[in-house]
């Protein structure tokens, strides 16, 4: 038949809990040409805005969404073909395509998070697919394992994906000890004896950096790599009125703007966004969890944790990863770093850089995982 | 996928872990413990529908029975309040607050008033609200009205599970007498509730479902419905914003306030009688402070100005449901300010 000349856009999932998506701009006309990796539509999830970028090369021949639409994952977007294909052609195509159903894949047992006990904190985490060298993700200050939602259904095409809710964090426990990184470290210690884990590799955002350099300087035997995404850590300047805001705010309207740094683009900060951080701020112990950290890493409004002095001891591969735009901590500390790190830069990405451009950081950290896996490098 | 309490349960924990967390709560109501007083789950009753089922068990003594004199165990509770418990009382339906008026009213209420803020009285008076029960006209109304208009008074309405648990646990660790009114109709609904202890803030409206033509203003069971409407309106191409109020005293007037700014249509939905209700209240808000928004008349979806009737026939008649607020919801949107057709003559 002629199917094989026609190439469909479908309603990605991002993350396990997405069932639907809602159908935003279309950034490509109907009759425009796209390229593979062409911004082709908006859709807003309840977690996030996103963009949907073209699968392949052709000519965009329908929108088959219209903006407003709910779209279950999967569902069908848009067809792409080439002019060869008759227009009566692509009406029975769009007619005969069915959805396959997303609802068992978001129910099943493989991507629904479990708790473990290491001392007395429960740590609830979420282990996505199947492989040698597993790669553990660790998120930022108030941010839980869904921060990865973007992430790690595609990491977890090669290596077993572990997503941790921190302590104080998500639904782990909410106790974070005296709050230091040293202490958070000593805590994903235990957390890795307690699942067995061999050696692993430590992606971390933010905060989560922070926890990934003491990993490194402290642990390194246990380490396979480390992977810095707008890492706290390597220098002292930071946003200390977004962090006080993040702490203090307690109704939407004040965290609101706070939030809106976090992206190049404000109006990624969607209204459930905002929602669920404000019901997880007003969990019992979150506040104290999360003063304590801010007491521990902040002195002066500035970084008091800083392991700029430390880094040559790290001998093992490190990839760095920042946004260009980046509010929050300043791009700026992704240079002057030791010689053989790798770094790369997104443009017009803020501190969310990791959802802002999951695609490209998605193929960047999973090649670099792999270089890490071939070359054995320790 | 988090976990799912019904209404019933998400309150019943909150009581629970507020009790495990703090010795100084203690619930006192009319068969609260159980019917005789019978040990842990034996536990005949545990309130007339089974709200506080089990508490007895874990608490023992620190869950009281009474007899059936709500004037003398809300009193009971507002004395122990003021010298230094925390008392959960349960007046069973709030059809017979008449009978501790007083209490409620002259005591609770201005202790800290009059006693120039030296006094703290930190009471919850739990109570059931609403009709659709079939349970006649002295068992089902909805008159947190008579709360709010009551300086001193916090009054909660919760819509959801997750919003029953968070503002009953707010209320309890609240300095001043909070009445929560429970929708007899809500309790076996379900939804997502975590299992730690969270609070809610009294006085932040919770905007439902958003949207730019009309602002719906709704409480307690007719957010549902107002969400019903919603959903068929949408299909049309309406978009309503819908927002539960959650608690009526505090008051989130800036939430409305703003939502009537954006869309200039307003239906405000309240099940009680429309007399000096909740629903005039709002609307008079909304008259006063954004008047110059409104593109059509405030409407307001109430009951009729009668008792609930004992006939299911008549008191389904009697309450507001989607399919009144759709076709009021209607009425705002056709609104015509001037006439289009201007005489030339």
């Amino acid at each position: 038949m002629v199917h094989h000349r026609i190439d469909k856009l479908t309603m990605p999932q991002w993350g396990f809990s997405m069932t639907h998506g809602k159908i935003g701009e279309w950034l490509a006309a109907e009759g425009s040409e796209v390229a593979s990796g062409d911004h082709v539509l908006e859709i807003e999830t309840e977690k996030a805005v996103g963009v949907v970028e073209s699968p392949v090369s052709g000519t965009l021949r329908r929108h088959v969404a219209l903006p407003g639409q709910e779209i279950p994952v999967g569902g069908l977007l848009a067809v792409i073909a080439d002019a060869s294909v008759s227009d009566d052609e692509i009406g029975r195509f769009v007619e005969d395509f069915s959805v396959a159903p997303a609802a068992e894949q978001v129910e099943s047992a493989e991507n629904t998070p479990q708790y473990v006990k290491v001392g007395d904190r429960s740590l609830r985490y979420l282990k996505l697919g199947d492989g040698e060298s597993p790669v553990v993700l660790l998120h930022g200050f108030t941010g839980n394992l869904n921060n990865w939602l973007f992430n790690h259904t595609v990491l977890a095409e090669s290596r077993t994906v572990y997503a941790l809710d921190l302590p104080g964090h998500g639904l782990s426990s909410k106790d974070v000890g005296d709050g230091r990184v040293h202490t958070f470290a000593e805590v994903l210690c235990d957390w890795i004896d307690a699942l067995g884990l061999p050696q692993v590799h430590l992606v971390g955002h933010s905060f989560g950096g922070s926890i990934v350099l003491d990993m490194a300087v402290r642990h390194p035997r246990r380490l396979l790599s480390c992977t810095l995404i707008s890492s706290t850590g390597l220098g002292s300047e930071i946003d200390a009125e977004y962090l006080d805001g993040v702490v203090q705010s307690d109704r939407r309207k004040q965290l609101k703007p706070f939030l809106e740094r976090l992206f190049a683009s404000p109006d990624q900060v969607t209204r459930q966004l905002v929602d669920d951080l404000l019901k997880f701020k007003r969990v019992d112990g979150v506040y104290d969890a999360l003063t304590a950290i801010v007491d521990q890493l902040m002195a002066d409004a500035q970084q008091a944790v800083v392991f700029r002095d430390s880094l040559d001891q790290i001998a093992m591969p490190v990839l760095v990863v920042w946004g260009d735009r980046d509010r929050i901590v300043p791009c700026e500390h992704s240079a002057g770093l030791p010689a053989g790190w790798q770094v790369k830069v997104f443009e017009d990405c803020g501190h969310m850089v990791q959802m802002e451009a999951a695609r490209d950081v998605n193929t960047l950290i999973a090649g670099f995982l792999q270089k890490c896996d071939q070359s054995g490098l320790r | 996928m988090a976990r799912t309490l019904t209404y019933q349960q998400a309150i019943n924990e909150a009581l629970d872990q507020e009790m495990a967390r703090d010795e100084k709560v203690i619930v006192i109501g009319e068969d609260v413990a159980g019917g005789e007083g019978a040990d842990g789950e034996k536990d005949a009753w545990g309130g007339v529908l089974g709200v506080t089922k089990g508490l007895y068990g874990k608490y023992g003594d620190r869950v009281m029975d009474t007899p059936i004199s709500e004037s003398a165990f809300v009193g009971a509770a507002i004395g122990a309040a003021a010298s230094g418990l925390r008392p959960v009382v349960e007046l069973m339906f709030n059809d017979f607050l008449g009978v501790c008026f007083d209490q409620i009213f002259n005591q609770a209420a201005k202790f800290r008033y009059m006693f120039g803020g030296k006094a703290e009285t930190p009471v919850v008076i739990r109570t059931m609200i609403g009709s659709g029960f079939r349970g006649a006209a002295q068992h089902s109304q909805s008159l947190y009205s008579i709360f709010t208009h009551i300086p001193g008074l916090k009054c909660v309405v919760p819509s959801t599970p997750y919003d029953a648990k968070g503002l009953l646990i707010s209320a309890i660790r609240d300095n001043d007498p909070v009445i929560f009114c429970e929708h007899k109709r809500l309790y076996q609904l379900e939804g997502e509730v975590p299992e730690e202890s969270y609070t809610i803030p009294f006085g932040e409206a919770e905007i439902i479902r958003e949207g730019d033509d009309v602002t719906i203003i709704s409480l307690s069971e007719m957010v549902h419905e107002s969400l019903k409407a919603a959903d068929h309106l949408a299909a049309e191409g309406v978009e309503c914003e819908v927002i539960d109020l959650r608690t009526t005293s505090p008051l989130d007037a800036e939430t409305v306030l703003d939502s009537v700014e954006q869309t200039g249509r307003v239906v405000v939905v309240d099940e009680a009688n429309p007399r000096c209700s909740l629903a005039a209240d709002i609307s008079a808000l909304i008259a006063q402070e954004a008047f110059g928004a409104l593109k059509a008349p405030i409407k307001m979806v109430t009951a009729p100005h009668t008792p609930v009737p004992f006939s299911d026939y008549l008191e389904d008649l009697y309450k507001p449901n989607a399919e009144k607020i759709l076709s009021t919801v209607n009425e705002v949107l056709e609104y015509q300010k001037w006439s289009t057709t201007v005489s030339t003559s």
